[in-house]
Order: structure tokens, then sequence, then C-alpha cells
């Protein structure tokens, strides 16, 4: 940490600009095109795509496949229940698996990861229950498990304001010598807001071990990147902030996790915060409650899904002879296993106190809400004693 | 021994950095100047400059950072500079802080403080000057302390600090240099606690924070007309002190509620509002309101026209309805 005296020392001796600046700004910068190593269809891209990143181990790419699947399919069973009036409404990631799954699987069970309403399936590969990841968009509360025992924010709806949490925690972390990083997740949308840039600006101030994941899926609901940022990618915004930053095919599971495993060790080891922009797109709408048809072509859509995460990492690892069609087999039933167990679960009516909402706005609650809860069990106990009320 | 408010919040600080190591102090200014106001003096000197620290310039990160050290074991308590640069951390307050133990299901507390030196009367230029107390108590799950003397701007900064929850610590910033012959450190009645700071038997001035010291002063003048004048200092307005509220308007009957903040839809009015829903029997006249008028805070060499002074406070009290006469005020302008 720099110490103030030592800020005292420089300031105004060495003026913002002056010596080194653009060295330095140079080696913070990103690829000047998304690093990539398989091309569209799955079959493998140039050498010079990868730039300088390490192929990540094969076992590691088997299991992102295997939860790629389960994340596929969760996320459909979601946004089925949601048609069937289950959930309040849900926003998919179909089509961001690789950032969903890819974003898990470097971390540890030490390090915190701060999603946003559209990782859920991030949640789940997480390990999280998936009734308890789905807690929020059924409604029956806001968040469903517990983040000190996951090591998971609540899931963010407000945009990017989850950005300064990860940056306070991981450095309250490193204040104890811990080696915990934070992910956060943010969406292009999310890198408009003013607590994006104020999370990289304390984060590099702090050198928090800070990775932010920015899933540039193309929309903000119906908002285009074009109309979002004049920047030549949203990568280029960390340089701003001294922060090392990179832009990554996001449809490329294995680009994702090469560069998201290199971001990750590099903040555990003290290097500072890290930046990543993965190129992706959001095949469906905002959420169920969305129309994108008003806003953008079918054949943007389809163009989209010729790249196609899934499809590449299959087509790679039965080309490498990484994975065989029992493998494919063993996985999908075993998506279809956990989907069919969701689906009996969530088909369950939820109970919730009323109760419980003057639970936990504070520690102890107030002599008002002590009362006001007194007034609402009166009214329970009247519906009771009509035979109306069912709690 | 004479001590200022300021000196207070700084011991309140000190102390509480001393005696446990999760507390950090940071904010703008707060490191090696020691805060515009001289609150954090000597902190990051003598406790070291990584427990009391300088942060960017930017409210919402400095509250949204301090929310993520809350998160993982920390105490931290930040300073807003003044009242109206809080503004950008209204978010990361309201959406963030407020709701980390409900949405979570009591899972993750959030125990951080947010110091805003608050109020008018030191001559501030635009901005310098809000009373921003209504935004904070409407917000459930945020608890919002006023101390208005010196005692209790060390000891509810003290309890603030060791809270749970994230409290949100007005410091009325024109008593700052304010005196009084305390030893500290010095322990008050806890959150939640009115206090009489004057006994009366005529009606019941409620007060908070600057607007204190203009209802004792109002008190006393009072005293010459020969009203016997309660006093009350609300303390902390989350939680709210119903209790001592109804049984000094019961007791005196008569009630007038003093703020410095602009009146519509605020403290005053919620005041006022339960003063008479638990006190409607005991009373011989509507509870009034003196406050700021409903108008942007005005620039410094016209500010006294809208800070509530001794006049007001006294012209509310003659309006009481002592001979039952109606109150004139509300009543001239309503059509027939």
């Amino acid at each position: 940490m720099t110490t103030q005296a030592e800020h005292r020392r420089t300031d105004g001796v060495a003026p913002s600009g002056a010596g080194d600046a653009g060295g330095v700004a140079t080696r913070l910068l990103p690829s000047a095109t998304p690093i990539r190593f398989l091309d569209d269809t799955g079959g493998t891209a140039p050498e010079s795509a990868r730039g300088g990143y390490e192929m990540p181990p094969t076992e590691m790419l088997v299991e992102a496949y295997r939860r790629m699947v389960l994340g596929r399919r969760f996320d459909a069973q979601a946004t089925a229940l949601t048609k069937q009036g289950r959930l309040a409404v849900y926003p998919s990631s179909h089509g961001q698996e690789a950032c969903q799954i890819g974003g898990v699987l470097v971390l540890r069970d030490t390090d915190w990861m701060f999603p946003t309403y559209r990782e859920s399936m991030a949640l789940v590969a997480r390990g999280i229950d998936p009734v308890e990841a789905l807690t929020l968009l059924r409604g029956d509360w806001h968040c469903g498990y517990d983040p000190v025992a996951t090591r998971t924010a609540p899931q963010c709806t407000p945009l990017a304001t989850q950005s300064p949490h990860a940056v306070g925690l991981a450095y309250a972390a490193r204040r104890r010598g811990e080696d915990t990083v934070a992910l956060v997740y943010v969406g292009d949308g999310g890198t408009s807001e003013g607590d994006f840039h104020e999370a990289l600006n304390f984060a590099g101030v702090f050198k928090a071990p800070v990775v932010f994941l920015v899933q540039n899926n193309r929309y903000a609901i119906s908002v285009p990147l074009a109309k979002q940022t004049a920047a030549p990618a949203l990568a280029y915004r960390g340089v701003g902030y001294g922060i090392r930053s990179e832009q990554v095919d996001g449809n490329d599971p294995i680009a994702v996790l090469s560069v998201l495993r290199h971001a990750v060790e590099s903040a555990r080891s003290g290097a500072g915060p890290f930046l990543v922009e993965a190129h992706t797109y959001r095949v469906e709408a905002h959420t169920n409650a969305d129309d994108a048809s008003r806003y953008r072509d079918a054949a943007e859509v389809a163009a989209w899904e010729g790249r196609d995460p899934l499809t590449r990492l299959e087509t790679h690892l039965l080309a490498v002879g990484a994975l065989s069609d029992e493998d494919i087999g063993a996985a999908r039933q075993e998506a279809e296993a956990f989907a069919g167990r969701l689906r009996t679960r969530m088909n369950e009516d939820p109970d919730v106190d009323p109760r419980s909402l003057f639970v936990n706005v504070f520690a102890e609650p107030t002599p008002q809400l002590r009362e006001q809860r007194e007034w609402l069990e009166e009214e329970l106990g009247a519906e009771d004693s009509r035979g109306g009320g069912e709690h | 021994m004479a001590t200022t408010l300021a000196q207070a919040l700084n011991a309140a600080l000190r102390d509480a950095l001393h005696q446990d190591d999760s507390v950090v102090v940071f904010g703008e200014d707060v490191g090696t100047l020691g805060g515009v106001f001289r609150i954090t003096d000597g902190l990051a000197g003598d406790l070291g400059e990584d427990r009391c620290f300088d942060t960017p310039l930017a409210e919402s990160g400095i509250v949204g950072f301090a929310l993520g050290m809350a998160m993982n074991g920390f105490r931290p308590v930040v300073e807003m500079q003044f009242d109206a640069f809080a503004y950008p951390a209204f978010e990361q307050l309201v959406s963030h802080a407020a709701r980390m133990r409900n949405r979570t299901r009591g899972a993750v507390g959030v125990p951080m403080v947010v110091r805003v030196p608050y109020g008018g009367g030191i001559g501030g230029v635009e901005h310098h000057s809000d009373s921003s107390e209504a935004y904070y108590v409407h917000t459930p799950g945020l608890k919002v302390a006023t101390p208005a003397t010196v005692a209790d701007a060390y000891s509810l900064l003290r309890e603030a600090i060791a809270d749970p929850d994230p409290v949100v610590f007005l410091e009325p910033k024109k008593l700052y240099w304010s005196k009084a012959d305390v030893d500290l450190p010095v322990t008050t009645a806890p959150f939640g606690t009115a206090e009489v700071r004057r006994h009366g038997t005529d009606a019941t001035l409620i007060a908070y924070g600057p607007a204190l010291p203009v209802a004792l002063a109002a008190a006393e003048a009072a005293a010459a007309d020969g009203h016997d004048i309660e006093v009350l200092d609300l303390r902390t307005l989350v939680p709210f002190d119903d209790e001592t509220v109804a049984a000094s308007v019961r007791k005196t009957g008569r009630c007038v509620v003093v703020q410095e903040a602009a009146g519509f839809a605020g403290v005053g009015a919620e005041v006022a509002a339960r003063v008479q829903e638990r006190c409607f029997h005991s009373l011989h006249a509507p509870v009034l309101r003196v406050s700021g008028f409903d108008i942007p805070y005005p620039p410094p060499i016209v500010e006294k026209y809208h800070l509530p002074d001794v006049d007001r406070v006294l012209d509310a009290v003659a309006r009481l309805q002592w001979d039952d006469e109606p109150d004139r005020r509300h009543l001239t302008r309503v059509p027939a």
C-alpha cells in the first residue's frame, strides 16, 4: 500500500503525464483485437490471436463444457418456469455461457464473486442451490443464498453498484494478508454508470485484487453498444485508471478461461486489479418481459448463434479427442436430471411468513417495527378467524 | 474541562480506533489534513495511515468501498465533506447499505458510519449548508443520529461505530465550535432516547441538532412571558423515541417542532403527525412547526432570513391558543 508519506514525497515533484507515462499506459492496454483460441466454428484460431496467453489444462476445458451444458439447460428451464408463472421475471444468459462458467471456474472457494441479475447461471455453476439462486426472480425473498457461506454477493439489480463493494471487500481481505480475489460481473450498459468508474479508480489507487469482467453482450435492454460508448472498446476504459486490461472473444470458452485465469492470478499475486472485456451476445431478449424484435434483426441474432460458445467448445474437444459422444450424452443427461429436479422443486409454492418482513431490517427491531409487526399479526389473526388466512 | 463538539468527535474516533482494530476512518482530506473541519485531526499521524486515510474524491465510491469493507470484517467510518456533497453516495446508502441485512436475511450486516457535517449558519456558499436528514430517515434500514451537545457528540458517535447497522451520523456544523465542560470519555443515553433538556409544564419544544440551542434560548425567553416551556432533544431520529415525546406533550398539551430543514415533508411533519396520533386528547392547540422555508438553501448573506430563530419560535409559542383564539395564520387563507 502506498502511504500518504510517499504521496507527499512525490506529489508536485512528478507532474502527471511526465516520465514514462506513455510506456506504462502501453503496458496496460488491451490487445488490439479480442484474444481467441478458437475460430467462429470451433476450429483452431491462428497462434497470433492468442496474444501470448496459455492454453488452459484439458481437464478444465472438459469441466467447463460439462457446466456449460448444465448451465444452458438450467437457463432454458428457468425461462420455461417463467412462462408458467413460477418466476416473476427471468433475464437469460443464453449465449453467454463461456463468461458465466469461465468467471466461476477461475475462482477458488475462498474468492468472492459479485454477480448481477443476469448471472443466475454463474450462481449455479458456483455450486449454489438453484432454488436459492432463483429466489430473487421467483420473488419469495431478495437473496436466497448465504453470501458469506458461498462467497457470492447478492445479485445486484442496480447497475454496477456492486463494483465498489467488491473493491472494498478485496482491499479488506488484502489488509488482513489474505490472498482473496473478488471478481465482479458488469455488463456493457453498466460500464456507463458512475459507480463502475469510481470502483475502477478506487481499485487502481488501492491496488485491490479485483477482476472486473465486462460481459459486453451488445445491448443494454434495447440500447446498442454504439449508443453506449464512443470508446474503441470497453477494455480501453482500464488504462485511464492505471488498470491492466484485456479484451477477449467472449464466445470462445478457451480464450475466456485463459485470460480470466491470468487476470485472477495477476490480481492474487499483488499486481493490482484487472479489467477484462468479453465480447459476447445476449441471444434472448433482456428478460421474458422484453420484445427484442423491436430493436434488432433476426439475422443479427442468427449470425451470433453461429458463434455459439457451447458448440465451439464441443467441436474443439471432440477434435482433440478430449470428449466422446458418450461424454456429451452423459453431460446432457446430467443437465436434464438437474432441470427435472429444479422443475419439481419450483412447482411447489414458496411459503413466506409475512411476519418475516420485519426481521433483519435492523439487527434489533425498533419499537416502531415491533408495533407494526403486531398490527400485521392482528390482521393475520383476523383473516384466520374469518377462515380466509393462509398463515 | 471545556471541550468543543469537534474535539469530542475527534476523541470518539480516536478512542474507537484505539479500542477496535477493525475500525478504519477514511474519506476526502481526512488523512494528512485532518478533514476540512479538523474532525480527524492527528488521527493519521497518531494511529497510522492505514487506520485513517485519504481516498479519491468520489462519494459513491467511498460509501460503496466502505460497504465492501464492512462485508468483510471492518467497521468503516467515512466522512462526507459537506451535506450536499453526500448526494452522490445516496444510491449506495439507500439501495445497498440500508438493505444489505434485510435482503440477505441477516447473513450480511454492514456496520458502518457515514459522518455528514450538515446544516447552515456558518456562512457557507451554495451546496455547503443543506439539512438533508429527511432523505435518510425516510429509508428503512438506516439509523440516523443527530447530536446537539458535546457529550452526545462523543457518546453517540461511539455508539454509532459499535452499532451492527449502518448509521448516518449528522454533525451540526455550526455547533462544531460550541463548548461544554465535559470529561471524556462520557456515556450518555443510548440511541432511541430523547432527552428533556429543559423541564417545563406549559408547552413542549421538540428539536434536534442545530435547532436545539435555538429552542433552548426560546424557552428561556418565553419564561419572561410567563410560559414554562419544556425542551426535548430527539438525539437520534432513527430510532425515534415516541415514548418520551408523547409523555411530554401529554403533560404540557402544547407542542412546537423546530428544525432547520425545509418544512414540507420534513422530520417536523413526521413528529407532528406522531404527536397528534398519540396525544390528540391532551392537545389544547394544533402541533406547530418552525422550519426553514421551502426554498433552496439561500446564499450566506441572506441565510438569517431562512433559519429558524428565537423570535420565530416565540411567535409559534404565542400561537398555541393560550386563550382559545384560533391560529389565524392557517385560517385566513382557507377559502370559506
